[in-house]
C-alpha cells in the first residue's frame, strides 16, 4: 500500500491539463514590475534608483533583517520607476519598474545548459549563496531558504524530505520541473543536503505522477542516500507537516517547525533553483508557471521572469477567453482570485488558472447542518465548524485554544461544506486575529 | 407515632433555627456595601448597554460615575447633556458637559463615481472581504459595502443605501455611541461635533493614494491637493498622507473649503442652497416665489 498521512484530505478532480506541455520560455515582457517584498518576512531595502540601467541578476533590493530575501532583476534595462504599484494581494506595495532592453545578464552568471554536478562548496558556503540568490520556498509560502538550512543549536536534522507531491488540481509546474531537469534536481538535493550535513533524503511524489517517479528513480539508483517515494493521491499531501507524517511517521508538534522532529522540508521547484545559484551563479529571477484552464487554447508550463505581468503570460497561453469569470493566482485551492490581470508574477507565483462561471461562482451560503464533513476533511485534526463560528462572533481567545493557529488554510474544509459555509474565509481572519493577538502578548 | 412527629417537628425546627442565626450572622458580616446611587443613575441611564460611554454596561458607568471624583472623561452619549446634569445632581458634582458628536460616513463611492472591477463572492462582511482584498473597486481604502456597520449599531439609525452601496445614518438616531467606528475594518466612520441644524462639512474619503490613482479608482477621491488647506481661514483643515481632514472643532462652516475643492470630495449637508452660486439670482427668486 501506498504511504499517505492518516487523517483528513480531500479528493478533488485533478484536472493536470498542462501535465504534458514541455516547459516554454516565455518571451521577455516589455516592462517588469517586481516587487521589493516576494517573501515571508521583512520587505527588502531598494539599492537601484530611477534612470539606472540594470543586467537580469542584478541586485536591485537587498534583503533586510534575517528573515528576508534579496531580490533581482529579472532583465536588463532601465529602471523608469521605483512606485506603490497593486501587486497580487490588491494592494499596493513598492515595486520597482524596469523598461526592458535588450537581454543582458551578468557575467558571472554561467548560461550554458549543460550540467554542473561536482560540488565544490562547503556547507556553509552553499547556505551564504542562497542567501546572495535570494532564494525562498518556491512550494507557494516563499519562506526564505538560508533560515531554513540554518539549523538551530541543540538541534539536528536526520533526513532532507524533497516535496515533489504537487497535490493541487491543475498545476504541473513541478511535474514539468522533476521530467525535464532531473539531474539538476538531483544535485540540487545534493547541495542541500551538504548544507544540511544529512546523508539522506527522500522525494515524496504523489502517484499521479508515475513519468516523474521512473525517472527520479532511476537518476537515485546511481546516487547514495536519495530515494524515491510514490504517495497516494490526496489533498492535501503537499503541506510540509501531512508529508513529514507521511514519509518518515513523525508528527510535527503544534506550533513547532519540521526541525523539532528532525527534518526539513524543501520544494523540488527550490532544490532546482538552488542548483542554479550555487553551480550557476544565477540569482532567483526566473521561475517556472503553470498557466492553465478548461477553456483557454494553449495551456502550458513556461519560464517566466520575476516582474513579468500576468497578462503578458496569459497572452502567450491564447489570451483570455470570453468564459472566463476568475482568474486564480495559485492552485485552486489555496490560490487567490485576481482583481485585474495586470499585477507582476513573483517567487510564489505556481500557477495561474482561468475558471468559467460554473466552475468558479461559489455556492450561496447556508447555515451549518452538523454533518461534520469539515471535521473529517481537516488534515490538522482541528474543527473548522467551531474555528469559523468562534471567528465570527470574535471569540479569539477560545479560537486560540482551539488551535486555530495550526490551519494550514488548505481550503478542505469549505471544498468539503454541503451548505457552502466560508469556513475558510473566517478561519483566515480568525487566525490573523489571533496571531497578532499573540505577538502584542508577547512584546508585552 | 406520636413520638415520631415530635421528634421530627423539633429537629427539623432546631435545625431551621440553627441556619437562620448562620445565614443573619454571615450576611451581616459579609455584607457588601453597594452605594444606592448607583441604582439610582442606573435608573436615569438609557440601558442600551451600547459601550459608547467605553464601559462594558450601563452599570459599569453607573459605578464610574459614583466612583468618579470629577465627571472629567466621562459622557454618556446617549443620554447627551441633560442626562449628564441629571447624574450631577444626583451625586452633587459639577457636570463637564462634552460636545455632542454625531457619526459621519467619510466615502461618496457610489457605484456612478467609483466603477467596480470586479465581483466578490466570499463572506458577505467587511471584516473577511476587508482581510482578503481591495474591494471590487480600485479603491482600497473606501466602503466595502456589506454592512457591518449597520449590523454594530443598536439604535436603528443606519441603512444601507441599495442605490449607492453605501451606509446611511440618520441624524435624528445616531447618539454617536462608535459602535460602527469600531466595526468598520477600513475606518471610514468618524465621530465629528454635531452643529445646529444637523450641518455637517467634512472630506467625503479617506484614500491615501496619490492623486492619480485615487481619482482613478473613484471620481470624488480626495487627491490632496492641498487646495482647501490653503483656502481655509480658521487652520481646521490638515493634509496627511495625501489626505485632508478637516477638524469639526475648530471649522466654522464657511464653507470655502467646498467651493475649492477640485474633485468635489468635500460634502455640505444641510445648508440652504447658496446664493452666489447660481448663475442668475434673479431666476432663483423666480423659482421661490413659484
Amino acid at each position: 500500500m501506498l504511504k499517505t498521512f492518516p487523517i483528513g484530505g480531500v479528493h478533488p478532480p485533478e484536472n493536470k491539463i498542462s501535465a504534458d506541455k514541455a516547459i516554454a520560455d516565455l518571451p521577455l515582457p516589455s516592462q517588469v514590475v517586481i516587487p521589493i517584498s516576494q517573501h515571508i518576512g521583512a520587505p527588502s531595502a531598494t539599492e537601484v534608483e530611477k534612470g539606472q540601467t540594470v543586467k537580469a541578476g542584478q541586485l536591485i533590493a537587498a534583503a533586510k533583517g534575517y528573515v528576508s530575501a534579496n531580490i533581482h532583476s529579472s532583465v536588463s534595462g532601465k529602471v523608469t520607476k521605483i512606485d506603490q504599484i497593486t501587486d497580487s494581494s490588491g494592494y499596493k506595495k513598492t515595486c520597482v519598474v524596469i523598461d526592458v532592453e535588450g537581454d543582458e545578464w551578468l557575467e558571472s552568471i554561467d548560461r550554458d545548459e549543460r550540467l554542473v554536478s561536482d560540488i565544490r562548496l562547503s556547507g556553509e558556503e552553499i547556505v551564504k549563496k542562497c542567501l546572495e540568490a535570494g532564494i525562498v520556498g518556491l512550494g507557494g509560502a516563499t519562506f526564505p531558504s538560508h533560515v531554513k538550512l540554518s539549523i538551530p543549536q541543540g538541534k539536528k536534522c536526520e533526513v532532507l524530505i524533497i516535496n515533489g507531491v504537487e497535490c493541487e488540481p491543475y498545476l504541473t509546474s513541478d511535474h514539468r520541473l522533476m521530467i525535464e531537469k532531473p539531474d539538476e534536481i538531483i544535485t540540487g538535493i545534493r547541495l542541500l543536503m551538504k548544507a544540511l550535513a544529512v546523508d539522506r533524503a527522500m522525494i515524496g511524489i504523489e502517484n499521479n505522477k508515475p513519468d516523474a517517479i521512473a525517472i527520479l528513480r532511476e537518476k537515485c539508483s546511481r546516487q547514495e542516500g536519495i530515494s524515491v517515494h510514490p504517495l497516494e493521491v490526496k489533498y492535501p499531501q503537499g503541506g510540509e507537516k501531512q508529508l513529514i507524517k507521511a514519509l518518515i511517521n513523525r508528527e510535527v508538534p503544534s506550533g513547532g517547525l519540521p526541525i523539532d522532529v528532525g527534518t526539513v522540508v524543501h520544494n523540488v521547484g527550490t532544490a532546482f533553483a538552488v542548483y542554479e545559484a550555487v553551480q550557476k551563479n544565477k540569482p532567483l529571477f526566473e521561475r517556472i508557471v503553470t498557466i492553465t484552464g478548461k477553456s483557454i487554447s494553449n495551456p502550458g508550463n513556461y519560464r517566466v521572469r520575476i516582474g513579468t505581468p500576468v497578462s503578458h503570460l496569459i497572452e502567450a497561453a491564447g489570451g483570455i477567453p470570453e468564459t472566463t469569470a476568475k482568474i486564480v493566482n495559485g492552485g485552486p485551492m489555496m490560490g487567490k482570485a485576481l482583481n485585474t490581470p495586470d499585477v507582476p508574477v513573483v517567487k510564489g507565483t505556481s500557477g495561474i488558472i482561468l475558471f468559467d462561471k460554473q466552475e468558479s461562482v461559489r455556492p450561496a451560503s447556508g447555515p451549518c447542518i452538523r454533518c461534520s464533513r469539515c471535521i473529517t476533511a481537516c488534515a490538522m485534526g482541528l474543527e473548522p465548524y467551531l474555528l469559523m463560528v468562534l471567528a465570527e462572533r470574535s471569540m479569539f481567545e477560545k479560537a486560540e485554544t482551539e488551535k486555530i493557529t495550526d490551519c494550514m488554510e488548505c481550503g478542505s474544509c469549505s471544498y468539503v461544506c454541503p451548505a457552502g459555509r466560508p469556513l475558510l474565509d473566517y478561519i483566515r481572519f480568525g487566525k490573523s486575529q489571533v496571531m497578532k493577538m499573540m505577538r502584542e502578548r508577547k512584546a508585552k | 407515632m406520636n413520638s415520631v412527629i415530635i421528634y421530627t417537628v423539633v429537629s427539623l425546627s432546631s435545625l431551621g433555627a440553627l441556619f437562620a442565626v448562620i445565614l443573619f450572622v454571615v450576611a451581616r458580616k459579609f455584607r457588601v456595601f453597594e452605594d444606592p446611587r448607583i441604582d439610582q443613575i442606573q435608573e436615569i441611564l438609557p440601558g442600551a448597554n451600547c459601550g459608547g460611554c467605553g464601559f462594558a454596561g450601563c452599570r459599569n458607568f453607573a459605578e464610574a460615575l459614583v466612583k468618579a471624583d470629577s465627571f472629567e472623561g466621562l459622557n454618556c452619549p446617549v443620554g447627551g447633556a441633560s442626562l449628564m446634569t441629571d447624574a450631577a445632581e444626583i451625586l452633587g458634582r459639577e457636570a463637564v458637559l462634552t460636545e455632542p458628536l454625531i457619526a459621519v460616513v467619510r466615502c461618496n463611492g457610489t457605484p456612478e463615481h467609483r466603477p467596480r472591477t470586479s465581483n466578490y463572492d466570499g463572506a458577505r462582511t467587511c471584516t473577511i472581504a476587508h482581510s482578503l482584498y481591495t474591494g471590487e473597486t480600485d479603491c482600497s481604502y473606501g466602503c466595502l459595502g456589506y454592512g457591518d456597520c449597520v449590523v454594530a449599531c443598536k439604535f436603528d439609525a443606519m441603512y444601507m443605501d441599495p442605490e449607492t452601496g453605501l451606509p446611511v445614518i440618520s441624524d435624528e438616531k445616531c447618539v454617536a455611541c462608535g459602535a460602527c467606528v469600531k466595526a468598520c475594518p477600513r475606518t471610514i466612520i468618524e465621530l465629528r461635533k454635531k452643529a445646529k441644524k444637523d450641518r455637517k462639512i467634512y472630506v467625503s474619503c479617506v484614500n491615501c493614494d496619490k492623486g492619480g490613482p485615487a481619482r482613478k479608482a473613484c471620481k470624488v477621491a480626495c487627491i490632496g491637493c492641498g487646495k482647501c488647506v490653503k483656502a481655509c481661514e480658521y487652520d481646521a483643515i490638515t493634509l496627511e498622507n495625501n489626505l485632508a481632514w478637516i477638524d469639526s472643532m475648530k471649522c466654522v462652516f464657511c464653507r470655502k473649503c467646498v467651493t475649492e475643492c477640485p474633485t468635489s470630495a468635500i460634502l455640505e449637508i444641510n445648508f440652504p442652497p447658496r446664493k452666489e452660486r447660481s448663475s442668475e439670482p434673479a431666476e432663483t427668486t423666480a423659482g421661490k416665489t413659484e
